[in-house]
C-alpha cells in the first residue's frame, strides 16, 4: 500500500473550503469564521491552523518563510517549513522581504512587511472573551452584540490588582472598530505592527477551527485607557550582544561562563541581515 | 536556549529523529504488519474508533510506526484521513442488518433470540497467561483446527446473523416510548465545523470518536456523582454491518441498484436510564430513557459510556458538567487533547519574556 500526497498536502476541494473560509474572514475584519479544520501531519496546537492557511494558499510561484517565537531555526519552524517544502517543493527563505508568505508564531518580523505579502500567525486561543466566558455558545453571541465589557473588565481589573495592565502577550485588539480580537499571543511589542499594516494578516486557529483576518490597511487599536495608556515591553537602553541592535524585541539571556544577563535579537533573521549589511558596508 | 539556538534546530532534529528510529529497531527485532493485524485487535478496533478511518490495515502501520501508542497512532491515521476526498456516501445503514456475533442484555435474562456471550474478556480470570511467552506456532494452528471442527458440528444450533432488538420488545410492552425514524441528513464535524447548540447527529459523533479513555472517564463521573442517573444496558451488541452506496452512475436511489462495498465490525450499545415523568394530580410514573452508543470495533466500555453521555448531553442538566455539551465534546478528542497538551513543549521565550515584562512591571509599583 504506497501512497502520495497532493501537492500542498490536501486535496483540491478541502484549499477551496479553506480559502472561502479565509475570503470571508477577510471582508469581516476581526471576526472570527469556523471552518472545518483538518486533522494534520503535525499536532494541534503546534500551529495547524497556520498550517492549513499556507497549505491552502501557497502555488508554485510562492516563496515561504517560517519563523517560530522569531527563530527560523527553532524546532517547529523547521519543522512546518519541512513539511511545506516537501508536500509542495517551493523555495523558502530566511529572508524576511524575499518572502511571499510568512508563517509565524508569536512574532511579527521586525523588517516592515510590504504590500502583496501575507503574514499567516499561528493562534492558541482565537477567542478573546474566553478567559472571562468559558462557553463558546455566550461568547459568539458577545461578539455579536459587540458587548465588550468582559474585556474591559478583564484590563481594568488587572490595573485594580497589579497597578497596570498585566496581559503579557495576546493583548486584545479592536478591529475596524468593530470586533475585539486575540492578536494571538505576539508580545504587546508586536500589536502597533498590525495597524494599517500593508501586507494581509490572516490569523488561523486549527484545534479552535476558526480563521480570522486583518486586510492591509485596516485600522487596529490595542485596548487601554486614557489614564492608563497601552504600554509595549520596554528595552530601553538594550542592546543585542551580536549586532548591537536597538528598539526590537529582546531574548534575555544568561551567560554560561560568567553568569551575566544579556540581550539578544528575538528575530533572528533581523539580527543576521542586520550583520550582513554592516559587514558588506 | 536549549533548543532554539539561533542555527542548528534543522540538524538537531534530524538526529533526533534517528534516535526515534533508533528506539523502535534497538532491540533487533521487526514486528511485520501483519502480526499487529493478526494479533493487536483491541489496539487497532481502539485506534479506528478514535481516528474514525475503518482500514485494519492502515491502523496496523500506524500502530507500527507509533511503537503500539495509541495517541500516535491516532494522529498518523487522522492526518491521512484528511488528505482522502469524500467521494460517495454509504446508503443508511440499519443496526438490525448486523450480522450479530455477541449480544447481551443486563435487563432481560430471557430476551428473544436469547443471549450470545460471543469473544469477551469479561468471563476470563485476570492472571497472567505464562504459557504465552513460549507458544507455538503448530500448537496454535492446532488448536485452531479442533475449534473450526467444533464450532461447524455446533453450527446448527448457534444463533449468528441477524437478531430482533432487544428495544423493540420493550417497545411492544409499552414501556419505552416509541420514537420516529430520523433520516433528515446527518450534518457532520468534519466537513463543517462544530457549533452550538449541536444537533444529535454531531454530537454522536464527535463521542464516538472520542478518545477512549476520555469519553470512559467523563461516562463514569456521570454515573458515579455528576449526572444522578442510574442506566441499565438494554443491549450491547457486536457484528458486522454491510455497507451499501448508491450506484455512482445514476440517480435511481434504489435498493437493488446500489453497491455492498463491504462490512465494517462495530459495536452498539442501548442503555436503558428511568426517568420520573410528572402526570396528572401529581402523580408520577416510570419510564425508559433511551442512551445511544456506538463505535468501531470491540469498544464496549467505550460504547457504553457514549451511550450515557448521549443521553447527559441530550438533557443538558446545568448542575453537571458531564451534561454541559462544550464541556464534554470540546474536550474528549483523542487528536485536539494531545495536541495542545504536548504544545507546552514548544518554546514560549517570547510570550514568557513579555510575561516576565508584565510581572517586572508590577513589582516596579509596589
Amino acid at each position: 500500500m504506497t501512497t502520495r500526497y497532493n501537492f500542498a498536502f490536501f486535496d483540491e476541494g478541502s484549499k477551496r473550503e479553506i480559502r472561502r473560509a479565509t475570503l470571508k474572514a477577510i471582508a469581516i475584519p476581526g471576526y472570527q469564521v469556523p471552518f472545518a479544520s483538518r486533522e494534520m501531519p503535525i499536532a494541534r496546537g503546534w500551529g495547524t491552523g497556520g498550517l492549513q492557511l499556507t497549505l491552502s494558499l501557497v502555488g508554485k510561484e510562492d516563496v515561504i518563510k517560517i519563523i517560530d517565537q522569531g527563530s527560523d531555526e527553532s524546532v517547529n519552524a523547521v519543522n512546518i517549513k519541512k513539511l511545506v517544502t516537501k508536500t509542495t517543493g517551493i523555495q523558502e527563505t530566511h529572508n524576511t522581504t524575499e518572502a511571499t508568505i510568512i508563517q509565524s508564531r508569536h512574532r511579527i518580523p521586525e523588517i516592515p512587511l510590504k504590500e502583496g505579502q501575507i503574514l499567516v500567525l499561528q493562534v492558541p486561543i482565537p477567542e478573546p472573551l474566553r478567559y472571562v466566558e468559558p462557553s463558546e455558545y455566550i461568547t459568539k453571541r458577545l461578539h455579536a452584540d459587540k458587548e465588550y465589557s468582559g474585556a474591559w473588565l478583564m484590563l481594568f481589573e488587572q490595573i485594580m490588582k497589579y497597578g497596570n495592565m498585566s496581559t503579557g502577550a495576546d493583548h486584545p485588539v479592536s478591529v475596524n472598530e468593530r470586533y475585539v480580537m486575540a492578536p494571538s499571543p505576539i508580545p504587546r511589542f508586536d500589536n502597533g505592527k498590525m495597524n494599517s499594516s500593508n501586507a494581509l494578516i490572516l490569523l488561523g486557529a486549527g484545534r479552535e477551527k476558526k480563521i480570522y483576518a486583518i486586510p492591509p490597511y485596516t485600522k487596529v487599536v490595542s485596548l487601554a485607557f486614557e489614564d492608563y495608556p497601552f504600554e509595549v515591553e520596554s528595552f530601553e537602553d538594550k542592546r543585542c550582544r551580536i549586532c548591537g541592535g536597538k528598539a526590537v524585541f529582546m531574548d534575555e539571556l544568561i551567560d554560561e561562563k560568567t553568569g551575566e544577563k544579556y540581550y539578544q535579537c528575538n528575530d533572528s533573521s533581523y539580527c543576521l541581515e542586520k550583520l550582513k549589511s554592516e559587514l558588506s558596508a | 536556549m536549549a533548543y532554539v539556538a539561533v542555527k542548528g534546530g534543522t540538524i538537531a532534529i534530524e538526529e533526533s529523529i534517528k534516535r526515534l528510529k533508533y528506539e523502535r529497531l534497538r532491540k533487533r527485532e521487526i514486528l511485520s504488519v501483519k502480526e499487529i493485524e493478526a494479533g493487536m485487535r483491541g489496539l487497532i478496533d481502539q485506534v479506528m474508533s478514535e481516528s474514525s478511518l475503518y482500514s485494519e490495515e492502515l491502523a496496523a502501520i500506524s500502530i507500527k510506526q507509533g511503537e503500539g501508542n495509541p495517541e500516535e497512532s491516532v494522529f498518523l491515521l487522522r492526518a491521512y484521513r484528511s488528505t482522502l476526498p469524500r467521494k460517495h456516501y454509504s446508503r443508511v445503514v440499519n443496526s438490525e442488518d448486523m450480522i450479530v456475533e455477541r449480544r447481551i442484555s443486563a435487563s432481560f435474562k430471557d430476551i428473544p433470540g436469547g443471549q450470545t456471550l460471543g469473544s469477551s474478556y469479561d468471563y476470563t480470570h485476570r492472571l497472567i497467561d505464562f504459557d504465552l511467552i513460549n507458544e507455538k506456532i503448530e500448537d496454535a494452528l492446532e488448536w485452531l483446527e479442533r475449534f473450526e471442527m467444533e464450532t461447524d458440528e455446533k453450527k446448527d444450533n448457534v444463533h449468528g446473523g441477524k437478531m430482533p432488538k432487544v428495544l423493540d420488545y420493550l417497545r411492544s410492552e409499552g414501556l419505552v416510548l416509541d420514537c420516529r425514524e430520523n433520516n433528515k441528513e446527518p450534518k457532520d464535524v468534519t466537513k463543517k465545523s462544530i457549533e452550538f447548540p449541536t444537533e444529535r447527529s454531531e454530537r454522536l459523533q464527535v463521542l464516538t470518536r472520542g478518545q477512549t479513555g476520555s469519553v470512559t472517564t467523563l461516562g463514569y463521573a456521570a454515573l458515579r456523582g455528576y449526572g444522578a442517573l442510574h442506566p441499565t444496558v438494554g443491549e450491547l451488541r457486536i457484528g458486522n454491518l454491510p455497507i451499501y452506496v448508491d450506484n455512482p452512475l445514476n440517480d435511481s436511489k434504489d435498493d437493488e441498484d446500489s453497491f455492498y462495498i463491504g462490512e465494517i465490525r462495530v459495536t452498539e450499545v442501548e442503555t436503558l436510564i428511568p426517568i420520573p415523568i410528572e402526570k396528572e394530580r401529581g402523580k408520577t410514573e416510570l419510564e425508559f430513557e433511551i442512551g445511544y452508543g456506538m463505535c468501531y470495533g470491540q469498544n464496549e466500555t467505550k460504547a457504553i459510556a457514549m451511550s450515557i453521555l448521549d443521553y447527559c448531553l441530550e438533557t443538558g442538566n446545568p448542575k453537571y458538567s458531564t451534561h454541559d455539551e462544550e464541556f464534554v465534546l470540546l474536550h474528549i478528542d483523542s487528536v485536539e487533547a494531545t495536541g495542545f497538551i504536548s504544545h507546552l513543549k514548544l518554546p514560549h521565550y517570547v510570550t514568557f519574556q513579555s510575561k516576565l515584562d508584565s510581572v517586572r512591571k508590577t513589582k516596579k509599583g509596589e
